[in-house]
């Protein structure tokens, strides 16, 4: 019968498939671990974790972790103060207020800007957001952790703006009605009853934003003057986790106690976003509840 | 009444953030395309890079681009829509299918630059297929797939269950229910999030910064195992590595970057329209 035979071969394929996808994950972190325990052999995890300067080529090399992170929670934190604001407002005014046709309008802009690949505005970043904030803020150079929040935060819009409005969108009209049968303005239905029932999804959104910016990798390269110091401050060059690997995987040796070192880096970026995600998949189920 | 003029107020300062928001999205469009237009010709688009990349056009890192969408399509399309199926028509509810589902969710936060390591750990180094089309697709596939899975869950859950129960209770098999009554009303749904998942790894460099892209290739490849020149690649090295190059090229290489992922997005947008009218339920 060879139908059975190939409906038999076809749904093996299926329930193959679906292992795969778990296979994909488990073996990245198996992956990531085994390279980065490679680096802890001859150097302590101690170092690794709390050590404060980043010198890979230096005798002996020092890989701390701490500037890396600490430059990539300041690029992020920038980026999430500007962004989560400026998202959450569009989103409120795209779900609530803007009429029908202006809606399709918007929203179709917050589509092209999700689009456009980070590497070009990266170069916008070059070429004209870094030379203008350091005239303008009279900086020694335009290529700091500023430039890079303002574009991450960019960015991150679409994320931060679709997943709120869905929240906002996804609260019941009954809610809106009650409010306004006692007599609320739309606004008072908007800021008291509609935005504090679609706080998870809005929570959710400001997750995956920071999920987005945090492993952001192009445009911290390009931009942000790839200086791996402890930052005092934004106006100041820095650099992130994911600019440290983009940065000097092409110059490392495969197998060398650097080349460890990145991959280390990779899994606390792993890590993070992990956590990051798991906390937004669970803000989404609440929402959705 | 003070209400109303509160409202009034509140609104006005939604529509201003509004308005800060899409602003810099149409002039970052116009400011690429008013500085790298003049650039744009048919040499550009047709020729090699030369003199140190101050000179020519970017023909090699089109034609890297499409090779390695196409090879991510190759292997991300059919595992992408076989999970996806067997997520919404086979699963039962048990920890099997919590993991796939959690993998997934987990597999769309990973960050670029982690597929990349992941990429060049796996694939060029450990399965020795070196920095090659090969390895980038690979690695691009792997990055794509959950955002392919997500939305062929959605198209096949879109199709009615009656469907499903009419076909069943007529004798047919699970997998011709599948074939035949739920696939068919699901391919616009799928294409539409394909397409759209193909074009943002189209845009991303980080995943094929060591598994596939070459600095100056002016040849095309022969083999998956050549390198390619990709044009998210192009622009970066030509921004950040390449002294004395005259920008309009490198903004020119960027409308064509953004050229190439509108019109992926364009091709989704149609197809979601042109079936969404065929559609009879």
């Amino acid at each position: 019968m060879p139908r059975r035979i190939s409906e038999y071969v076809i749904e093996a394929c299926i329930r193959m498939s679906g292992l795969v996808v778990i296979i994909f994950v488990v073996s990245i972190f198996l992956f990531l671990l085994k390279d980065s325990f490679s680096l802890f052999d001859g150097y302590k995890i101690r170092d690794f974790l709390f050590g404060k300067s980043w010198l890979p080529i230096s005798e002996p090399p020092k890989f701390g972790v701490v500037p890396l992170l600490l430059g990539s929670l300041y690029v992020t934190f920038g980026a999430i103060v500007i962004c989560v604001p400026l998202g959450v407002g569009s989103a409120m005014f795209i779900a609530e207020v803007a009429p029908s046709h202006l809606k399709h309008v918007l929203k179709s802009l917050v589509e092209i800007l999700a689009a456009i690949p980070s590497v070009v505005l990266g170069f916008i970043g070059i070429v004209w957001l870094g030379p203008f904030l350091r005239n303008h803020l009279h900086l020694s150079t335009g290529m700091c952790g500023l430039t890079g929040s303002l574009l991450l935060a960019f960015m991150a819009l679409p994320t931060v703006i679709s997943i709120s409005e869905d929240a906002l969108i996804g609260v019941p009209r009954a809610f809106k009605e009650a409010a306004f049968g006692l007599g609320a303005t739309r606004w008072q239905a908007l800021w008291r009853i509609v935005l504090p029932s679609a706080s998870s999804g809005i929570i959710a959104a400001v997750m995956l934003g920071i999920g987005r910016v945090i492993g952001e990798t192009m445009v911290v390269m390009m931009v942000t003057g790839n200086s791996p110091v402890i930052p005092k401050s934004l106006l100041q060059p820095l650099r992130t986790l994911t600019a440290t690997i983009a940065g000097e995987m092409g110059e490392t040796v495969a197998g060398s106690e650097h080349y460890f070192a990145l991959f280390a880096v990779g899994l606390v970026l792993f890590i993070i976003t992990f956590i990051i995600n798991f906390i937004a998949d669970a803000c989404l189920r609440r929402a959705r509840k | 009444m003070k209400a109303k003029t509160r409202q009034q107020i509140a609104f006005t300062i939604l529509g201003l953030t509004t308005l800060l928001v899409v602003a810099p999205i149409v002039l970052t469009i116009a400011y690429v395309v008013k500085n790298g237009a003049g650039a744009i010709t048919w040499d550009f688009l047709t020729e090699p890079p030369r003199n140190g990349m101050k000179q020519g056009g970017i023909f090699p890192a089109i034609v890297g681009t499409v090779i390695l969408i196409i090879g991510t399509m190759l292997f991300s399309l059919p595992l992408g829509i076989l999970s996806a199926i067997y997520l919404v028509e086979y699963a039962k509810d048990n920890l099997f299918t919590r993991l796939i589902k959690l993998s997934v969710v987990n597999l769309s936060g990973i960050p670029s630059i982690v597929y990349g390591l992941f990429g060049f750990t796996l694939f060029v180094v450990f399965l020795r297929f070196g920095t090659s089309i090969l390895a980038g697709s690979l690695t691009l596939a792997i990055m794509s797939l959950p955002v392919i899975i997500t939305a062929t869950k959605e198209a096949l859950e879109s199709v009615p269950a009656s469907f499903r129960e009419i076909s069943l209770s007529l004798g047919a098999s699970r997998w011709q229910t599948v074939r035949y009554c739920v696939l068919p009303y699901a391919i616009p749904g799928i294409l539409t999030g394909t397409v759209l998942s193909l074009s943002r790894a189209a845009g991303e460099t980080a995943p094929i910064l060591f598994t596939a892209a070459a600095f100056y290739l002016p040849r095309l490849p022969h083999s998956v195992f050549d390198q390619v020149m990709a044009l998210p690649y192009h622009l970066y090295i030509t921004a950040t590595q390449v002294p004395n190059m005259p920008d309009k090229l490198k903004f020119a290489t960027g409308i064509v970057l953004i050229a190439l992922v509108f019109l992926m997005n364009l091709v989704s947008i149609i197809l979601r329209a042109h079936y969404r009218k065929k559609k009879q339920w």
